[in-house]
């Protein structure tokens, strides 16, 4: 199912095919569901005497938008959500519903000057080129305002690791339809949010309309156990199971849950690690602060190359948090 | 207590954002006698309710300060820690930080050619552990630590202490709580907000659970009075300001002129504050819901989100009566506030 | 309402201050012309500008659609009033300083006070000097009188506003002039009511001009809690074609108001207006938006339970300046199209669109 979510194409404010294929299942299984005017699935499972839990993951991930058609038939696109442009160069996208193919095209090597080499491509001299002869032949494929996502295939690498684009946050959407799916008696609401990419701008609605008195946010985190950096700036490492964060630039997580988490973790003989960075936003920031305040924390699958067309994640990080939060739900019952 | 036992006590406690529970406890041995009802929420916020009758005023202040969280723990038993607020690394070479256990740690900063490189990943905090197994006995990734310098006198009536911001504004609040007696005449709820440091996130929840009519913030505020120091019309010594705006808040013209006239007829010298940069938990309670009318007295304070913010004693003494004079007096309708 | 009555609207609501914090006279000004063609007009809580004009609907078939359009504008604050009658003074809202010198401006104090944006003779400056700008804090205002006087009229805190008087141009198609940002919406809105006491409509129509969007909008974030309207369609301006400015962030005058796509948007709603003005022949332009549209459709879009919205934006040049510059003809066209949308809108209607 992994693959399948991942290889769905679903740009910050254009999620209906995620969430389309967890209504498919959900209705497959007879779970009842509610989606809002933002676009988030809402799912309430099981009965409680307890306010339900609140778990969330987003449906959305980074991509382009067409911007406008050159007279040439290239198109010019802005990015949707946080991408690190130099990586752009040179990748396969999909554009629009119909998943149109096109490159992103650069200058050259040969027809740079040598000092061009040296600076990374400016946004502004990218585009991209799906084969167009000039605009008109472009206008009758794309639209400006058209989506575009990177074109990867999910793939199993190694031994027990996941290449694939969107594990940010398809991996956190899947924890989530699976505890919805499992006969666990468990009782929870499940946010499958959208828009988080541009703002947390789903997560903000859904838990004004969920109510919840805690939260627990699925995420995928940035790993860089790579060569070149240090260890102390590695964030998160692959293998080491999922990493409860302390703070992020959106929340300071509660003591009390995160030593929950812990806890429920050392006495399952889960391997867990801290977050070890404080920058970059979740939704668990909106979360916390809505309405009279929520308790909120936040657990993340570590993955490198977070927000490209090809991420890496281990397979272990995402089975050991999917029974962490189990944990966590049958310890809020 | 006086005041200035009051500050001492406050400034003292250990409360970076998130962690704000000793100066809570601190807090609530203090007003408790005074106080009609006291409750925290969620996220840790204190609140002091003085019942009255008519329109509900909530008064913040916020007791978090500044402060580090640990990020890293090294095989040779170093820290690495990343800010928890706006604090700044090069202020920190050298200072002493200590944890929520009283556990002591300085920091320092690894080679470096220039001062310039210097920042978050090249600076480390040293608590003298021998190796990262006799480190992880007494600090744990995500541990906050806070600035520790003790309270001082600098001269008669100049204090000089970690966490002024806003633990001046707490102390504030504190004495006007004890002053007050018998019924006033609208219900005040005094907020000891958590997370200002972070985006004014206490206030934010605060402002929503009590739902008041009218919002006042008492914070510290920057000054202009010291050398070659960005322009700005508020001197230390000079009496609070009434904020008219920082980047969270265009204070309510209603609300400001108010103040301005309750410090005009008690003789309250008072100064205007326009704020460039730096918000307040102001501006989190007049966005909240239909929006509440809001405005905030500020202290001013030189070297904000250092270990030695300095404050005066006059400053301090008229914010108190000031907020004293608010809460006696009956504020305006909320009607037809917003016309000049 | 005729184009000549939408001229003489535009131009005294240009001409009429009100920066961030301080809108009371445009507010009046917006007022007594929404007074003309709604049911109700009030200030909420916050000081927005709310005038309700009731729909034809049943009870059971009530639902509200909220047009709203920010009536502050950019302007300048006192922050200091220095020994020789000068002032300093910082921005609400974004300004570039490279605009400010040479500028007159009226400080709204005890009694208005009108002054200059001070600058160095160039004759006095290096050629090196010369290519630099001049940072913020560097400018000051002269106001002519001694600071002991100035004392007298004006404390920290006071707001300031430009004065530039607005202007028809010889075509008499487009106008020039400050705060067109955004009293070019709040007029198009008055356009709109005005359209509709000659069309029927369903749904309970909510005009709000709200306040302080240039600081973060922060009058549209009480307002959508406040109101909780069924739908909202947020009135701005966004950036006209000018010269060296990429092509595709800016949109042509005279083509017809843009109309927003993206996450920050209702797609079903966007297209209902693009249909609409399809159906009305009315010209609109495209304008994709990738995540954070800069106007109040950003804090309605995510109120409460969420706010199915949209934007229409009136091309605009030469954006937070003295010499804003529109057609009227897209002011026109906007207002109709606003009309015609609302005119169509009922519980049906609105339940096919949140079926999308």
């Amino acid at each position: 199912m992994l693959a399948e979510l991942c290889d769905l194409r679903a740009v910050s404010g254009n999620e209906d095919a995620v969430r389309n294929y967890i209504l498919d299942k959900l209705t497959a299984a007879q779970v009842e569901t509610r989606v809002d005017t933002m676009g988030n699935l809402l799912v309430s499972k099981g009965k409680s005497k307890r306010t339900p839990v609140m778990l969330s993951a987003h449906m959305d991930e980074v991509g382009l938008m067409i911007m406008s058609i050159e007279k040439t038939g290239l198109l010019k696109f802005s990015p949707v959500g946080g991408i690190d442009s130099r990586i752009l160069p040179g990748i396969r996208v999909r554009i629009g519903l119909n998943g149109l193919p096109g490159v992103i095209g650069a200058k050259p090597v040969h027809l740079q000057k040598k000092n061009e080499q040296e600076k990374p491509f400016d946004e502004d001299s990218l585009y991209i080129d799906a084969g167009f002869k000039n605009s008109d032949e472009a206008g009758k494929y794309v639209s400006v305002g058209n989506f575009a996502a990177f074109d990867s295939t999910f793939t199993e690498i190694g031994n027990g690791f996941y290449r694939g684009k969107a594990f940010d946050d398809r991996a956190g959407c899947l924890v989530l339809l699976k505890l919805l799916l499992e006969n666990n008696g468990l009782a929870f609401n499940a946010a499958f949010t959208v828009q988080e990419e541009i703002g947390t701008r789903g997560a903000a609605v859904a838990a004004y309309t969920l109510e919840p008195e805690a939260a627990l946010v699925v995420e995928a985190t940035a790993a860089a156990d790579t060569p070149g950096t240090d260890k102390e700036a590695s964030g998160t490492n692959l293998g080491d199971g999922p990493a409860i964060s302390v703070m992020d630039s959106t929340i300071m997580v509660s003591r009390k849950m995160r030593e929950e988490l812990a806890e429920i973790a050392e006495k399952a003989s889960l391997p867990y690690q801290y977050r070890r960075f404080t920058g970059a936003g979740t939704e668990g920031g909106i979360i916390a602060l809505t309405r009279g305040g929520v308790e909120t924390a936040v657990l993340a699958i570590p993955c490198r190359y977070i927000h490209s067309p090809h991420s890496v994640m281990k397979e272990s990080d995402f089975n050991v948090a999917l029974n962490l939060v189990k944990g966590w739900l049958e310890q809020r019952q | 207590m006086t005041l200035k036992d009051t500050l001492k006590k406050l400034t003292e406690a250990y409360g970076p954002s998130g962690e704000e529970k000793e100066v809570s406890s601190l807090i609530i041995g203090m007003v408790k006698d005074n106080a009609d009802d006291i409750f925290e929420d969620n996220l840790g916020n204190l609140f002091v309710v003085k019942k009255g009758k008519g329109p509900k005023v909530m008064i913040s202040a916020h007791m978090d300060e500044i402060g580090i969280i640990v990020t890293h723990i090294d095989e040779n038993g170093f820290l690495r820690i990343a800010p928890v607020g706006g604090i700044s690394p090069r202020l920190l070479v050298g200072q002493r930080l200590r944890f929520n256990s009283g556990l002591i740690g300085t920091v320092y900063h690894e080679k470096l050619k220039e001062l310039k490189e210097l920042d978050w990943s090249k600076i480390y905090l040293d608590i003298g552990a021998e190796n990262l197994e006799s480190a992880t006995k007494s600090v744990k990734i995500g541990d906050l630590a806070c600035l520790d310098q003790p309270f001082k006198e600098q001269r008669e009536g100049r204090y000089m202490a970690k966490s002024m911001d806003d633990r001046a504004g707490c102390a504030v609040l504190v004495e006007v709580i004890n002053r007050l007696n018998g019924e006033l005449p609208q219900e005040a709820c005094f907020v000891f907000s958590v997370q200002e440091e972070l985006g004014l996130r206490g206030a934010k929840t605060a402002a929503y659970r009590y739902e008041p009519d009218f919002g006042l913030a008492v914070d510290v505020t920057l000054v202009g009075d010291t050398p070659k120091a960005p322009t700005m019309a508020v001197s230390l010594g000079k009496g609070p300001a009434i904020k008219v705006k920082d980047s969270s808040v265009l204070c309510h013209p209603a609300v400001r002129r108010f103040m301005i006239d309750i410090a005009d007829e008690n003789c309250i010298p008072y100064q205007l504050e326009v704020l460039t940069r730096g918000g307040t938990d102001a501006g989190a309670i007049h966005l909240t819901r239909e929006g509440v009318p809001s405005g905030a007295i500020s202290i001013p304070c030189r070297y904000v989100h250092t270990a030695s913010e300095v404050v005066d004693k006059i400053d301090l003494d008229y914010a108190v009566t000031l907020l004293e004079k608010l809460l006696l007096s009956t504020w305006p309708g909320t009607e037809g506030l917003y016309s000049r | 309402m005729n184009k000549e009555n939408l001229v003489g609207i535009l131009l005294e609501l240009s001409s009429t201050a009100g920066v961030s914090g301080d809108e009371a006279a445009a507010v009046k000004a917006a007022r007594s012309q929404f007074s003309l063609y709604t049911d109700e007009v009030k200030l909420d809580r916050f000081g927005n500008l709310i005038a309700m004009k009731k729909g034809e609907a049943p009870p059971s078939e009530k639902l509200t659609l909220a047009l709203i359009a920010h009536i502050d504008e950019i302007g300048l604050m006192v922050t200091k009033i220095e020994p020789g009658g000068f002032l300093r003074f910082t921005s609400l809202g974004g300004i570039d300083a490279r605009a400010l010198p040479g500028q007159a401006v009226v400080v709204h104090g005890k009694k208005t006070v009108e002054g200059v944006v001070g600058a160095t003779a160039p004759h006095l400056l290096s050629p090196r000097d010369r290519a630099k700008t001049v940072p913020f804090e560097k400018l000051f205002i002269d106001t002519g009188y001694d600071d002991q006087t100035l004392n007298n009229y004006v404390r920290v805190g006071d707001t300031i506003s430009f004065i530039q008087k607005p202007l028809l141009l010889e075509t008499g198609k487009r106008i020039t002039g400050k705060a067109l940002d955004n009293r070019a919406g709040v007029a198009a809105l008055i356009f709109c009511a005005a359209e509709l006491t000659g069309l029927r409509h369903q749904a309970d129509l909510c005009f709000i001009a709200s306040l302080q969007e240039e600081v973060g909008l922060r009058g549209a974030i009480t307002a959508a809690y406040g109101l909780k309207p069924d739908l909202a369609v947020a009135v701005d301006v966004t950036h006209g074609d000018i010269p060296g400015v990429d092509e595709k962030k800016a949109f042509k005058l005279g083509d017809g108001p843009a109309l927003g796509m993206g996450p920050n948007f209702h797609p079903p709603l966007s297209l209902a207006m693009q249909q609409t003005a399809k159906e009305y022949n009315l010209p609109f332009q495209v304008e994709p938006i990738p995540a954070h549209s800069g106007t109040d459709a950003w804090a309605f879009q995510v109120s409460r339970e969420g706010i199915p919205t949209a934007l229409l934006s009136i091309p605009l040049r030469y954006m937070h300046t003295t010499v804003e510059l529109l057609d009227i003809d897209d002011l026109i066209s906007g207002g109709r199209l606003l009309a015609r949308l609302a005119a169509r809108m009922n519980k049906s209607y609105l339940g096919e669109l949140r079926g999308c």
